[in-house]
């Protein structure tokens, strides 16, 4: 039996942000067929910071772009609160996107065209309850590059940027895939920082995909994948700063 | 297969839609050359065989009467293979059911045998028979103008005596492949036809037993036609011979000469236009489809493949994607080159159509579009694989962006519109291209559609501003000028203006040119003199008026003098001075006043040619009246003329026209889609990126799409200049003996070319649109392209 995580609810069940329930997910068909979600069960609490380890094609991956709106599931269910995921129209789930979730990328993806502060306001133009760009900007510690174009910053700076972008408008949900995978260690370590503040500042639920074990240490909770499905869930009730962090 | 070549399908199959956009591009090109050239080839072809085989002569003479032992004297000159004597005549036709007179030209032809020149092909029936006085065969655009077979008649006034005549036989003739009546500019089946006659028959109604008016001659092979010009100009002076001329010269001949050039010049200019216009998107479109390529050359590299053998790669590719457009634009080409042959054999008269097109149009186009789009990816590909290997499969580095000068307007723009300002002017060269091939799509649309402007304002010019008379009347030979009065008792005859008009040789040192000098009364309204500018030129009491291609022609000007000699009456040989040039559309007219003219002639006041403003209420009570007036050669009728100037020159237009503009359309869409397209394919991963951070498909395709919005925009402006740049250019190349065409512009052209463009760049942007519906938002996540 998979271990499941909603058995250990620490927080009570009001808190949920996302909730997912026997999500299985089929690419192809036939002989071809590729199972990446194999019934996996989860829930998301409110302003908690989750790990999620695992090999690659464990399914990770998969899981947290149907948490953040970009895939369906081919069965199973997600609630963001009360609104029904799976059951979302197209431009329900690009609002939910917008208003909800905030990404933050392995390449950063940031608009070469705009400068740091105008990326940051690329969302903060759409958001209903956003924050200021230089705001965001500086919870990341970049006030002094917000004029910069991503060609004159360096990588672990334009993933700061990416961070603020992410967090501007003040999402429920911040999902970051492999974010210091690009990165040395002691930028990526800078770049911890940042979402670990993000995460603390704002209480935004926070999900991290990583192959990098130590930074499990800074979750409330580790959950450890294999082969389509959760294969352990460890509570951490001491998080790690980043800072103190090393790999 | 080597699976760098399963790639390479593989490639051309995922990019199916830019491979077809650039292969329609490639193949507009190529389809109006090999259209235009294979058209030309055939009509130059058909002509030349058909003179050829039914031996078309080569110098032809008018006199006014001969005896016949003139023709051994003629066969004798050096230089004469062939003579064939005949009587020509022009006479009123009366065909029932039909209103207006009709002009027929009255042409001999032996009653036994062929003739020796000239043969007609026999289309229906039968030559006429010996001892049968009444039989004629007529020509096919008359028979069909009218519905007149073997078996039917009509009634014709010979020598002041109306006649019936019988139809035997319907045929064709070199001599009348363009079957025009005098002082027409377009062939009027119903107005005009010639109708062939037995040689005693037709001796015997003008009275010109054992004599003959007109001479045609064949050349043996090398000699010299002017000089055979000359001594037959000699021999038939004193039988009242107006003038031995070439074959160039001859009727028919010259306007099918002429509208061959006038072909040509739609062959090579225009087409020469598209093709460099299509080679020019090719590059353009090639070497940005390349540049996105970078990561895989590099790959390739990295596996250890040489930068020839990747080059080579590509270059198939390319080859592939022309080799389709070649192919599209060959058989499109052919297609329309045999139609568009068919479209012109129906004006000229030809018994066969020799469509065998050469090699030589579909070698050009291929040529030039597979050289055109191999060098536009030679600089992509060697850009590519100048990159060491692990460079090349990065990513490019973050291009660096500027801040753009926009100042205050810079503030008030969000995020998205400024990236695509940025987009625009961080390739700033790039951008360009794109608007200008849009401009130059929008530009070879404005030089299509100019050309209906331009017919429009010659016939405006030339038949409306220029001519007031409904009909002019032509006399057997000129009369006292007295006669403008009985013209002017004729049923519903408002006002009469009379001209004279003069069969002249115009020499000036080397340079010689036919024409006929038009006698006017000094105030004339009817048919006055009239410029390219629209305005009335006034007549001075002596001297010459010449239209400026004539003077060209001539190379005289203002105050210089020309010889004048007379092909008719007394012969006079005068030197007269040029006291003025104007700039005409059509023809190339020489003016005098009336009484310079008959002074010129020694003779009293006369005239030979008569205006009529007509009441249309007793129209025909007119014309019933002038197809029994034995004087009456011809009777001309404005209206018609304008008429038959559309039904044909127009037409032939038209249908050249709209097929440019179908292929200018293509330009558009290719263009337009490809930038749209390839955009795309650059932006992908921005787009998708901003999809996942929660804009929706009508933002991010607002940034996809506003960047092609913008640079049409700028495109706009560019097409019209370089449409107007371009259509003055051709205009000034199309020019020929016959026509001058004006460069006019109508701004419903320059409206008409812009909405075209921005329908095609909507077309294309919907497309586009559809594939931005579909981006993959979960790649963007992970890896980059």
């Amino acid at each position: 039996m998979p271990a499941t995580a909603e058995a250990r609810d620490p927080r009570g069940e009001d808190r949920v942000t996302l909730r997912a329930r026997g999500l299985t997910k089929v690419y192809g068909s036939g002989e071809v067929a590729v199972r990446a979600l194999r019934g996996v069960d989860l829930d998301l609490y409110q302003s908690e910071l989750l790990v999620l380890l695992g090999a690659s094609g464990s399914g990770k991956s998969t899981l947290l772009n149907i948490l953040g709106g970009l895939d369906r599931p081919s069965e199973g269910q997600v609630w963001f609160r009360d609104l029904d995921l799976t059951d979302c129209s197209e431009s329900a789930l690009t609002r939910y996107r917008r208003d909800h979730v905030g990404f933050v990328f392995q390449f950063y993806n940031l608009m070469p065209s705009l400068t740091a502060l105008e990326n940051v306001a690329l969302v903060t133009e759409i958001a209903p309850r956003p924050m200021a760009p230089a705001e965001a900007l500086a919870l990341v510690g970049l006030e002094e590059r917000q004029h910069h174009f991503p060609a004159q910053l360096s990588g672990g700076e334009q993933q700061r940027v990416a961070i603020a972008r992410a967090i501007a408008k003040r999402p429920d949900v911040l999902l970051c895939d492999e974010p210091t995978g690009a990165l040395d260690s002691t930028t990526g370590i800078r770049v911890l920082e940042a979402i670990e503040e993000v995460n603390r500042e704002l209480g935004t639920t926070t999900a991290l995909i990583t192959h990098n074990a130590p930074i499990a240490s800074m979750a409330d909770r580790v959950v450890r994948f294999g082969d389509g499905h959760i294969v352990e869930v460890t509570e951490n009730p001491d998080r790690r700063p980043a800072h103190e962090l090393e790999w | 297969m080597r699976a760098l070549n399963r790639k390479l399908l593989r490639d051309l199959w995922r990019l199916r839609g830019q491979v077809l956009a650039i292969a329609l591009v490639i193949a507009s090109g190529v389809a109006v050359l090999v259209m235009s050239l294979t058209a030309l080839e055939a009509l130059r072809g058909t002509a030349e065989a058909y003179y050829e085989r039914y031996r078309f002569a080569q110098v032809f003479a008018s006199v006014k009467r001969a005896p016949e032992r003139l023709v051994s004297r003629i066969a004798a000159l050096p230089g004469v293979q062939a003579v064939e004597a005949r009587i020509v005549e022009l006479a009123i036709l009366d065909v029932e059911g039909f209103a207006e007179p009709v002009i027929g030209m009255l042409a001999s032809i032996p009653e036994h045998g062929e003739p020796q020149l000239n043969r007609l092909a026999l289309r229906q029936g039968r030559f006429v028979a010996p001892g049968r006085p009444d039989e004629v065969v007529i020509s096919e655009t008359f028979s069909e103008g009218h519905d007149l077979n073997p078996g039917d008649h009509l009634h014709a006034i010979i020598n002041g005596h109306k006649r019936r005549l019988d139809v035997v036989g319907v045929a064709l003739s070199p001599e009348y492949v363009y079957s025009i009546g005098p002082g027409a500019l377009m062939p009027d089946d119903q107005r005009f036809g010639v109708l062939w006659m037995g040689e005693e028959a037709l001796a015997a109604a003008y009275d010109l037993d054992g004599a003959f008016n007109d001479v045609a001659v064949s050349l043996l092979r090398g000699a010299a036609e002017e000089d055979v010009i000359d001594r037959l100009d000699l021999l038939l002076a004193r039988y009242g011979g107006i003038g031995a001329f070439g074959r160039k010269d001859q009727v028919s001949n010259w306007f099918v000469m002429n509208e061959l050039d006038q072909l040509k010049n739609l062959a090579t200019i225009l087409p020469t236009i598209f093709l460099s216009v299509a080679a020019f998107l090719t590059n353009m479109v090639l070497n940005r489809l390349i540049a996105i390529e970078r990561s895989e050359i590099g790959l390739v590299k990295a596996f250890g493949y040489s930068s020839l053998e990747i080059g080579w790669h590509y270059m198939k590719l390319v080859m592939a994607i022309a080799g389709l457009g070649i192919v599209i634009g060959w058989g499109l080409g052919s297609w329309l080159g045999s139609f568009m042959t068919e479209i012109y054999a129906e004006q000229y008269r030809f018994p066969f159509i020799y469509y065998r097109p050469g090699p030589a149009a579909y070698a050009i186009a291929a040529l030039v579009s597979l050289g055109a789009a191999l060098l536009g990816t030679w600089g992509a590909v060697r850009h590519a694989v100048a990159l060491p290997p692990a460079e090349a499969m990065r990513p490019p580095a973050p291009p660096l962006y500027r801040r753009t000068r926009l100042g205050a307007l810079a503030q008030k723009l969000d995020q998205p519109t400024r990236m695509i300002f940025r987009q625009v002017l961080r390739w700033p060269l790039r951008s360009a291209m794109t608007s200008l091939g849009v401009a130059l799509a929008i530009a070879v649309l404005i030089i299509s559609l100019h050309w209906l402007d331009a017919i429009t304002h010659m016939v405006q010019v030339y038949f409306f501003d220029a001519q007031h008379q409904d009909v002019t009347v032509a006399l057997v030979d000129p009369q006292s000028s007295v006669v403008t009065r009985e013209f002017q008792r004729l049923p519903g005859v408002l006002a009469v203006e009379p001209g004279r008009m003069l069969s002249v040789r115009f020499r000036s040192g080397q340079r010689e040119k036919r024409e006929s000098i038009t006698g006017l009364p000094r105030d004339a309204r009817l048919q006055p003199a009239y410029d390219a500018k629209g305005e009335v030129v006034p007549i001075p009491p002596e001297g010459l008026v010449l239209s400026k291609k004539l003077a060209e022609i001539l190379g005289v000007g203002r105050g210089d003098s020309v010889t004048v000699e007379v092909l008719e009456g007394r012969r006079p040989v005068r030197e007269v001075p040029v006291t003025g040039v104007v700039e005409t559309y059509i023809g190339t007219a020489a003016y005098m006043s009336l009484e310079a003219a008959n002074r010129l002639m020694r003779e009293r006041p006369s005239v030979d040619l008569l205006h009529l403003l007509v009441d249309p209420l007793e129209q025909s009570a007119l014309f019933a009246e002038l197809k029994e007036l034995p004087k009456v050669s011809a009777v001309m009728l404005r209206r018609a003329t304008v008429d038959k100037f559309y039904e044909t020159m127009a037409r032939i237009m038209y249908i050249f026209i709209s097929f440019y503009i179908a292929f200018a359309c293509t330009l558009a869409v290719g263009v337009a889609y490809n930038s749209a397209r390839i955009a795309l394919s650059e932006r992908g991963r921005e787009l998708a990126t901003l999809r996942v951070l929660g804009m929706s498909r009508l933002e991010i395709s607002y940034i996809l799409l506003g960047e092609v919005a913008i640079l049409v925009f700028i495109a706009l402006p560019l097409g019209c200049l370089c449409g107007a740049g371009l259509a003055w250019l051709t205009t000034g190349l199309f020019e020929t003996d016959l026509y001058r065409i004006p460069l006019v512009i109508e701004p419903s052209t320059f409206g008409y070319s812009i909405l075209i463009a921005v329908a095609a760049t909507i077309v294309s942007a919907a497309l586009v649109r559809r594939r931005v519906d579909h981006l993959d938002l979960i790649a963007v996540l992970k890896t980059r392209e």
